[in-house]
C-alpha cells in the first residue's frame, strides 16, 4: 500500500446529488453550499479494521440468524460477489453490513408500521467480511416491495441495503442492491436520484443460475466497486520535509 | 479516447431503517444487544476521556431523529489504527430527541498532507433517510485555538466565518469533559461538508 497515493476524486455527477426533489425527504436534508475539497491526509487514507473476532458464525446467514420456531417465510437466495476498486484491485478483509425487509416487505424495526406481517423467524440483519480476493457471500430471504410516503404511495422495489467500509474512511460507501427484472426499479424515486442509467444498472444484481443451490436457493451476483488509490509516480513534497 | 477506470458503485440513502443493519439493538432486534459502538475508549486506553454530544438539524431546524453518525479518529498520540484502540465509533440519534453522544478520548495531532501536523480532530460521516450520499465533516476542539489556526485544512477554507461550524464547544459537567457539536444540514448555520 505504501506506493499508493490518494484516492481518485469521487465523480459527484455519477452519484446522486444531495438535493434530489423527486425524493422529497432530500429537500430539507441537503446542504446548499458546495462541498469543500479537502486534500487527503492520514485522516482520510486510513480506516477501521474489523477482524473475524467481532463476527458470529451465523452473521452471514439471515435465513438462520433470527430463526426461533422454524424457517423464515419467503424465497431462499444466496447473494454473492466481489468488492474491487476502480483499478480492479480486490478489496480484502473488509466489512459488509446488510439489512432488509422480510418477504412481505416489512422491516423488523420499531418505527415500521406497514400492514404486512412480521416474520418472527427473520431479522433482516447480516454482515460478512470479504476474503483475501475480495469475494463475499451471504444467504437470505428475498425481500418484498413495500409502499412509502413520497408521491402519495410510491413503492420501493425489492432491495437489500449495503454498508461497505473499504480500507480507508474515504472509501466508505452505503448503497442498495436491487434484483434483475423487477418492474418497480424504473419507477423508484430513490434509484432515480442517480442520474446515469449505467450507474443505476450497477445496483442491479443479476440472477446467477450457475451458483444456485439445487432444491434450496437461487443465487444473485452483486459486485461492488469502491474508490481506487492512484499510484504515486513522484513524491510531491516540499524540500526539507 | 482517454483511459477509463471502472466507475464507483453509486451511493444510495441508508434509509429510515438503517439501524437494523448497523445498530440492531436500537431497531429493536434482540441480538448484539451488548454492542456499545458509541463508546470507543475502554479502561486501559491512554488519553483524556471526553464525551461528545450533539444533534443533526435539517433545513427547517428540526432534529434528524433517524440520523446515524460515525466517527474516525487517532489515539491520544496521533496514531491511526493504534494497537488496542479501534478509533471508530457509531451512534444513532435518539428517536425522541435526535441527540447523539460518544465517549472517547481526545485525539492527538496527526500528519496532514505533505507531513504538516493537523490540529486534533475527528472525521465524521452523517447518514440518514434523505441523505443520498453520506456527508463528511470534521470536528475540531475550541480549546485548541493555536493548533486550529495552523491546521492545513482549516487554513484552506476561504469563508472563515464558516469555520466555527467545525469547532466543538467544551464544557465541564461535574468532572466530565463534554464537547458539544451540532450539525446543520442546511440553512444559515449550515455545517461545512467536505469532498474528500
Amino acid at each position: 500500500m505504501s506506493n499508493l497515493g490518494p484516492f481518485v476524486r469521487r465523480d459527484r455527477l455519477w452519484h446522486p446529488p444531495h438535493h434530489a426533489p423527486g425524493y422529497k425527504t432530500s429537500v430539507l436534508r441537503s446542504p446548499r453550499r458546495a462541498l469543500i475539497s479537502l486534500e487527503q491526509s492520514s485522516s482520510e487514507l486510513t480506516g477501521p479494521k474489523f477482524g473475524h473476532a467481532r463476527l458470529d458464525p451465523l452473521d452471514n446467514d439471515m435465513i438462520r440468524n433470527y430463526m426461533i420456531t422454524g424457517e423464515p417465510v419467503g424465497e431462499r437466495i444466496i447473494v454473492h460477489g466481489r468488492v474491487i476498486d476502480e483499478f480492479g484491485r480486490p478489496v480484502p478483509d473488509t466489512l459488509l453490513e446488510v439489512w432488509q425487509a422480510n418477504a412481505g416487505g416489512k422491516y423488523r424495526h420499531v418505527n415500521d408500521g406497514y400492514i404486512a406481517a412480521d416474520d418472527p423467524n427473520f431479522g433482516g440483519c447480516g454482515r460478512c467480511l470479504t476474503d483475501q480476493n475480495g469475494f463475499y457471500f451471504f444467504r437470505t430471504i428475498k425481500p418484498g416491495p413495500y409502499p412509502w410516503r413520497n408521491n402519495g404511495s410510491d413503492w420501493r422495489p425489492a432491495h437489500i441495503h449495503f454498508s461497505i467500509f473499504g480500507e480507508a474512511f474515504a472509501q466508505r460507501l452505503v448503497t442498495q442492491m436491487y434484483f434483475e427484472g423487477d418492474p418497480l426499479i424504473p419507477l423508484c424515486p430513490i434509484i432515480n436520484t442517480i442520474p446515469d442509467t449505467r450507474a443505476r444498472q450497477m445496483l442491479v444484481a443479476q440472477l446467477d443460475m450457475g451458483n444456485m443451490v439445487p432444491f434450496d436457493a437461487l443465487a444473485y451476483r452483486f459486485d461492488i466497486v469502491l474508490r481506487g488509490r492512484r499510484a504515486t509516480f513522484f513524491e510531491n513534497r516540499t524540500e526539507g520535509t | 479516447m482517454p483511459v477509463e477506470q471502472l466507475k464507483e458503485t453509486p451511493s444510495q440513502t441508508a434509509g429510515p431503517y438503517l439501524h437494523i443493519g448497523m445498530l440492531p439493538a436500537q431497531a429493536g432486534l434482540t441480538t448484539r444487544t451488548q454492542e456499545k459502538l458509541s463508546v470507543l475508549a475502554s479502561g486501559t486506553v491512554e488519553g483524556t476521556r471526553i464525551r461528545i454530544e450533539g444533534c443533526v438539524h435539517d433545513g427547517a431546524g428540526l432534529p434528524v431523529r433517524d440520523a446515524q453518525i460515525e466517527i474516525w479518529q487517532a489515539d491520544s498520540k496521533g496514531r491511526y489504527n493504534a494497537d488496542g484502540f479501534l478509533g471508530w465509533g457509531r451512534a444513532g440519534a435518539d428517536f425522541k430527541t435526535g441527540e447523539f453522544w460518544f465517549e472517547t478520548i481526545k485525539p492527538g495531532r496527526t500528519p496532514g498532507q505533505g507531513g504538516q501536523p493537523q490540529a486534533p480532530h475527528l472525521s465524521l460521516l452523517v447518514f440518514a433517510r434523505g441523505i443520498n450520499i453520506a456527508l463528511h465533516t470534521r470536528m475540531y476542539f475550541d480549546d485548541e485555538a493555536e493548533a486550529n489556526a495552523a491546521d492545513p485544512v482549516l487554513r484552506a477554507i476561504e469563508l472563515k466565518a464558516l469555520i466555527p461550524t467545525l469547532v466543538a464547544t467544551r464544557t465541564l459537567r461535574g468532572s466530565t469533559i463534554v464537547y458539544r457539536f451540532d450539525i446543520h444540514l442546511q440553512g444559515e448555520k449550515e455545517t461545512i461538508f467536505f469532498d474528500i
